[in-house]
């Protein structure tokens, strides 16, 4: 259709808007990293002090060391789980949308109202310790969520309980589209099943693969809601995760470029996982 | 031979369904516990057993998480941030959807110079930590008399909704049939036309998966109204999580989870009335292109 200005015009709101309020805004924060702002911005130039400084603070290596742990294990956990449940349900069971809807539904939960249920079913007074204490294991427990080792693994429970579900889902999906007569093929050669999920259907799955680790990836460096619901960074500050850093260095504790600095880094962390994939499908789109 | 062999299966069968039973009865727990534990006085919580059915039925917990409960300095219970949060979602699902209608529509129907580079610009806000955006956002706000205000926690949904929507509508109307667009023009229809009376009246799916998906994600969305409002203008995920969180007091572990319930309650209900369309909504999100 022949391009009139009605068409650019109705539509430069959004660009206006998505120019400003993303691009601008990051170009913003990428320029407070490099003040000495504070409290309120601050338009000096301080050079890279405040990533000097945030890479000398404890608290950053902290919530870097924490994201390290939560990413690695909720993406592997959320993949294992997503497939195993994905090829459970495609065993041609009964009752599979039953299934796959009580698996999928904590999607459409807040993390906050999932961060609430988890608060105190891992506490050890009143929770699943407790619960089994009063059912006779008397040396039962579990108090994961009050030691500072061990309460960033709550988190991953947590959050895996509520994302494996959808990664299930996507794998569902990638097995719909898996070559049948492949599959077929195998069976009358006499493979077994596990054969044939091992040697035919998983590595047909690829993509899937790719689009789940993109997006738990991006979904773990963002992680903020369930963590300060769940734990609220503690005990003391060993569930901190950069988010959380960066709010409390922004809003909290005065140190404004810290934060932004911080900011920078986490988007920083999400465009190395997501920039090459966008650009492959963003290929993928244009060549057909 | 054969007979075992089949005894084998259905073996397996069993194990398979005890398998999926018990992986369902755990993923249904924690709103179980929820529920169960919402209907309990506080004393049959703390004295014991988090699985069991209520002995001493209650709805108190529920009319003090909803009327009474202390939400920061405020006695008020989750009702006004309940409401809060209604009046944030409406607007902000209506206003970005037909946004990313519109633009969906100009970037598949009218190929003007840079309308991949802008779609691909688009998109990427889909991936950005918002962390990102929340000094300026918060200092526009200000500037704008925006700040702690329902409408402008609207304006801030709506501005990081339209990667989202624009998204689904781009993709909806890539695939739609070109030559009932031209024919459109041909019989003189003019750019309101095409959109009104050949793309929207077949856009039913498309404009109920991008409805929910911005329900669920506005309801749900914490950061920015942990950071953008006041106490008069908390959604209900910032004021739950203040009557979880705050220190002061005796741990209401019934009311907390009577509010987690009902803060549950609007998502869940959309969620088991048209899974489908969310389902749809998760895969287009995330499967791009």
């Amino acid at each position: 259709m022949r391009t009139g200005l009605l068409p650019k015009l109705l539509i430069s709101p959004s660009v206006l808007l998505v120019l400003v309020c993303v691009y601008g805004y990051i170009m913003f924060t990428f320029y407070l990293s490099f003040t000495s702002s504070t409290m309120m911005p601050m338009y000096d130039f301080a050079g890279a002090a405040s990533y000097r400084r945030l890479f000398g603070l404890e608290n950053w290596d902290v919530s870097l060391n924490n994201l390290l742990v939560f990413a690695s294990l909720y993406i592997a956990l959320a993949i294992v789980l997503g497939l195993g449940f994905a090829i459970l349900i495609d065993q041609q069971v009964r009752a599979e949308g039953l299934f796959r809807s009580i698996f999928l539904y904590p999607m459409a939960l807040s993390f906050i109202v999932t961060g609430t249920a988890w608060k105190w079913l891992l506490d050890p007074g009143v929770g699943l310790e407790r619960t089994l204490h009063s059912l006779g294991w008397e040396n039962f427990a579990f108090g994961w969520i009050k030691d500072n080792d061990m309460a960033i693994y709550c988190v991953v429970i947590a959050a895996v309980w509520q994302t494996t579900g959808f990664v299930m889902a996507l794998f569902l999906a990638g097995l719909r589209g898996v070559d049948a007569e492949q599959v077929n093929a195998a069976r009358i050669d006499g493979a077994k099943t596990w054969q044939i999920y091992l040697r035919i259907i998983i590595p047909q799955l690829g993509p899937v693969f790719v689009s789940a680790f993109v997006i738990l990836a991006h979904m773990a460096i963002k992680s903020y809601d369930l963590v300060i619901a769940l734990t609220n960074g503690g005990p003391g500050r060993s569930t901190w995760l950069p988010s959380v850093f960066m709010y409390q260095y922004t809003f909290t504790r005065n140190e404004m470029s810290v934060g932004a600095a911080s900011a920078v880094l986490m988007l920083a962390g999400i465009s190395i996982v997501v920039l090459p994939y966008l650009y492959s499908e963003y290929r993928k789109v244009k060549h057909g | 031979m054969a007979d075992s062999h089949s005894h084998g299966l259905r073996a397996s069968r069993i194990a398979l369904y005890a398998v999926l039973l018990f992986l369902a009865l755990l993923f249904l727990m924690p709103v179980y516990v929820m529920v169960v534990n919402s209907l309990k006085p506080l004393d049959e919580i703390r004295s014991g057993n988090l699985m069991a059915l209520p002995m001493d039925w209650t709805i108190e917990p529920w009319l003090t998480a909803w009327s009474s409960a202390q939400i920061g300095v405020q006695p008020t219970g989750l009702r006004p941030y309940f409401i809060n949060s209604f009046l944030i979602v409406v607007p902000a699902v209506a206003i970005s959807t037909l946004i990313g209608a519109l633009n969906g529509y100009i970037l598949t129907q009218f190929k003007f110079r840079g309308a991949n580079a802008l779609f691909a610009a688009m998109m990427f806000t889909v991936f950005i930590p918002f962390q990102i955006v929340l000094i300026p956002m918060a200092k526009t706000l200000g500037v704008m008399g925006l700040a702690g205000t329902v409408t402008g926690l609207i304006f801030v949904n709506v501005v990081y909704g339209l990667g989202f929507t624009t998204l689904f509508f781009r993709n909806y109307y890539a695939a739609f049939p070109g030559e009932l667009v031209r024919s459109a023009r041909m019989d003189g229809a003019g750019f309101f036309g095409v959109l009104w009376r050949i793309l929207l009246p077949s856009s039913a799916p498309i404009i109920i998966v991008t409805v929910i998906w911005q329900f669920t994600n506005i309801w749900n969305e914490f950061l920015f109204g942990a950071s953008f409002s006041d106490y008069k203008s908390f959604p209900l995920t910032v004021a739950l999580n203040n009557l979880v969180n705050s220190s002061t007091g005796v741990k209401e572990y019934n009311v907390h989870f009577a509010g987690a319930f009902l803060a549950a309650v609007p998502t869940l209900v959309v969620y088991l009335v048209s899974g489908k369309y969310f389902v749809r909504g998760l895969m287009a999100g995330s499967v791009k292109g």
